[in-house]
């Protein structure tokens, strides 16, 4: 063996441990599984959409428009009624009842605009919910087209912006129990993910900033052999893992706060103008909302420092400690994405329960649910993230009672800084 | 009082097992009030397992401990009133400057005035003069060792468990903590150290223990241990024990 093969087996000896290999494996995994769902979403936009019709006119271009939407959806309901249709095609998971009034053909044919009733059932207001309505808008647009060269083909004497724009939309759309005339689902999409997009990111930094603050603070405990002196103190273990808990909240908290005064400036800049004037909806955020949001923040925090503390008592130093931040970080970053591209509701059920196991999601999800009066959803997760964060102190106050802290794993312990050549000494004849 | 009560640390057949591997096979020795008590041994017997069940660090898998008539396993908590534990491999908080450090310690044992007293005590026992307002990242190994020997007298414990006490130190810098330690210990501190220094042993401690392979093999004074193997010091009773 050259002396250079010697270094580099040596290098991949110290580089490729577990606690550096594990990581990149559960990274992997979790691009897996959002490439898959984003497989579904690539399945959605080339489905045919479900819709229901509601085809009052029986003129010509009428029947241009139905014709368009037997080709390009699947009807769910064919009929007279739009609210029979609409649950019809709520029922069968369909997207939206269109309604094609009696004076369609004739309203076009004397010069207007053709209008087109549009009940839109919406689901979610992620970023990807809205893709289903967009296959309905490409339909909508399809319609237009064919009128137009129909209208062009018989060559009807028409002002040219009719010819080219014959049909008018008039959309409603049902969320949430609420029908909100005059908004399509895109809009309102934006227009929530816009309210409520800053609330995931700041969460997502302060559980990183914080979370690796106290795992860094048990790693360099280790490194600068602080640690056995502290635990010999007359103070409890308790007080010494809540006063690392606590030290790290406020740190994270005043770093996200100096994030956060930025990030709505920044914020404030992009979305200046709403399209949408959520508060004549009854959209609106509360003081009690805001106490609430603030309530489910600390114990998402709290969850996350306990969980980190756990973490952290696995940190032989600082370095080690620096790789175990990456588990807090992916589990700050997968509800921040499943948050921002779905509705927790549109979710599948395994990932709705993956979103809800994670404490850091609940902040991320109650702006969205405080907005929808959702309560129940916004207390829930509130009680977890606390039960969640009581579970973690308990494990983490368990850990410093016993031995674990510092001799780490039992079989290749270093039990003591004296008897450690010894003892592996006498590993090491065992092994052999 | 009997004196089962009298005795500063009582150890009866102490174990402690990691995994499979049994690192303690039932150590026994006590070491009484004012005493400096050492324990010597070569690597890998069991000398820093024994001091860390006694700082309270590790649970005890079979036997049982005391330190002045309070149980370790049991009441960890009040055992860590009574007793201060220098680990061989100690450090401090390199943001702290070595006055900061040991008022950081002292806030844990006393409030007010008391705590002052503290830290002038402190102060006194490390003597690094003006290097006292550095911070402690700067100190040199010597200067390190120091300011915990002093973090670790100031509290006027009354049992001090020091792991290799003059560890990495120079002639000199040793020669100024043993005299410490003596002086300690006639003020009334019990003191169990653990170190690879014979002569240091032989200087510093009234009794000792020999301990090998997880068992306590010698016990006595050294002029006992050295009249008992016919030895010039306790080097050649250590030699002649583990031959």
């Amino acid at each position: 063996m050259t002396a250079l093969t010697n270094i580099i087996r040596k290098e991949l000896k110290e580089l490729l441990t577990p606690s550096t290999v594990v990581p990149i494996v559960i990274m992997a995994l979790l691009f897996g599984g959002i490439g898959s769902m984003m497989g579904n979403v690539a399945e959605q936009v080339t489905a045919k959409p479900i819709v229901g019709v509601v085809p009052m006119d029986t003129g010509v271009l009428a029947n241009i428009s139905l014709s368009c939407i037997n080709q390009t959806a699947t009807l769910a309901y064919n009929g007279t009624s739009v609210d029979a249709g609409l649950q019809n095609v709520s029922g069968q998971s369909g997207i939206a009842v269109l309604y094609i009034p009696a004076n369609f053909t004739a309203s076009i044919m004397s010069g207007h605009h053709g209008s087109l009733e549009i009940y839109w059932i919406m689901r979610g207001a992620g970023l990807l919910d809205s893709i289903s309505s967009s296959t309905v808008d490409g339909l909508l647009a399809r319609i237009g087209q064919e009128i137009s060269a129909y209208l062009i083909g018989t060559g009807v004497s028409l002002p040219a912006n009719i010819v080219l724009s014959p049909v008018a939309r008039v959309e409603t759309t049902y969320f949430h129990n609420m029908v909100m005339q005059g908004v399509s689902p895109s809009t309102l999409g934006n227009v929530l993910s816009s309210q409520s997009l800053i609330v995931p990111i700041i969460i997502m930094m302060i559980v990183i900033m914080a979370g690796s603050l106290v795992i860094s603070s048990m790693g360099m405990e280790k490194e600068n052999k602080t640690l056995e002196t502290l635990l010999t103190l007359p103070v409890g273990r308790g007080s010494i893992v809540a006063g690392k808990l606590i030290a790290s909240a406020m740190v994270g908290l005043l770093m996200a706060g100096i994030y956060m005064i930025g990030f709505s400036y920044y914020m404030g800049g992009l979305s200046g103008s709403a399209q949408v004037n959520l508060a004549a909806y009854g959209l609106v955020i509360t003081p009690v909302d805001y106490v609430l949001l603030g309530v489910s923040v600390f114990a998402s925090l709290f969850a996350a420092l306990a969980l980190c503390m756990v973490l952290g008592t696995f940190a032989k130093n600082y370095k080690a400690a620096q790789t175990l931040t990456m588990p807090i970080t992916l589990l700050a970053m997968v509800p921040m994405f499943m948050t921002m591209f779905w509705d927790y509701n549109t979710l599948p059920p395994a990932a709705q329960a993956i979103v809800f196991a994670i404490p850091f999601s609940h902040p991320m999800m109650a702006m969205r649910s405080l907005m929808f009066k959702d309560y129940l959803f916004v207390l829930a997760g509130i009680g977890y993230s606390l039960a969640f964060a009581v579970v973690m102190i308990l494990i983490a106050v368990w850990i410093f009672r016993t031995d674990r802290l510092l001799t780490g794993r039992l079989m290749k312990g270093k039990p003591g800084s004296g008897s450690r050549k010894g003892i592996w000494r006498l590993m090491n004849l065992a092994r052999r | 009082m009997d004196a089962s009560d009298a005795a500063a640390v009582e150890v009866e057949g102490l174990q402690k097992n990691y995994g499979k591997f049994q690192a303690l096979k039932g150590v026994s020795f006590s070491v009484r009030p004012g005493e400096v008590y050492g324990l010597i041994g070569p690597n890998g017997a069991g000398k820093t397992t024994t001091l860390r069940i006694l700082a309270t660090l590790l649970q005890i898998s079979g036997g049982a401990v005391r330190v002045f008539g309070i149980d370790v396993g049991k009441k960890p908590e009040e055992v860590r009133k009574v007793i201060s534990y220098l680990p061989e491999e100690a450090g401090a908080y390199k943001n702290l400057t070595g006055r900061q450090y040991l008022e950081f310690i002292a806030r844990f044992f006393a409030h007010g005035d008391a705590e002052h007293a503290m830290v002038a005590r402190g102060l006194e026992i490390v003597r690094l003069d003006d290097r006292i307002d550095d911070k402690v990242e700067e100190y040199s190994k010597g200067m390190m060792r120091r300011l915990l020997v002093g973090r670790a007298l100031m509290t006027a414990p009354r049992l001090a468990i020091l792991d290799e006490l003059t560890s990495g130190l120079d002639v000199i810098n040793a020669q100024q903590i043993r005299r410490i330690v003596k002086d300690e210990a006639k003020a009334g501190t019990t003191f169990l150290v653990s170190s690879h220094n014979m002569l240091e042993v032989e200087l510093l401690c009234d009794r000792l223990s020999l301990i090998h392979d997880g068992v306590i093999v010698e016990t006595g004074t050294p002029a006992e241990l050295k009249a008992k193997h016919h030895a010039n010091n306790i080097e050649e009773v250590f030699m002649a024990v583990a031959a």
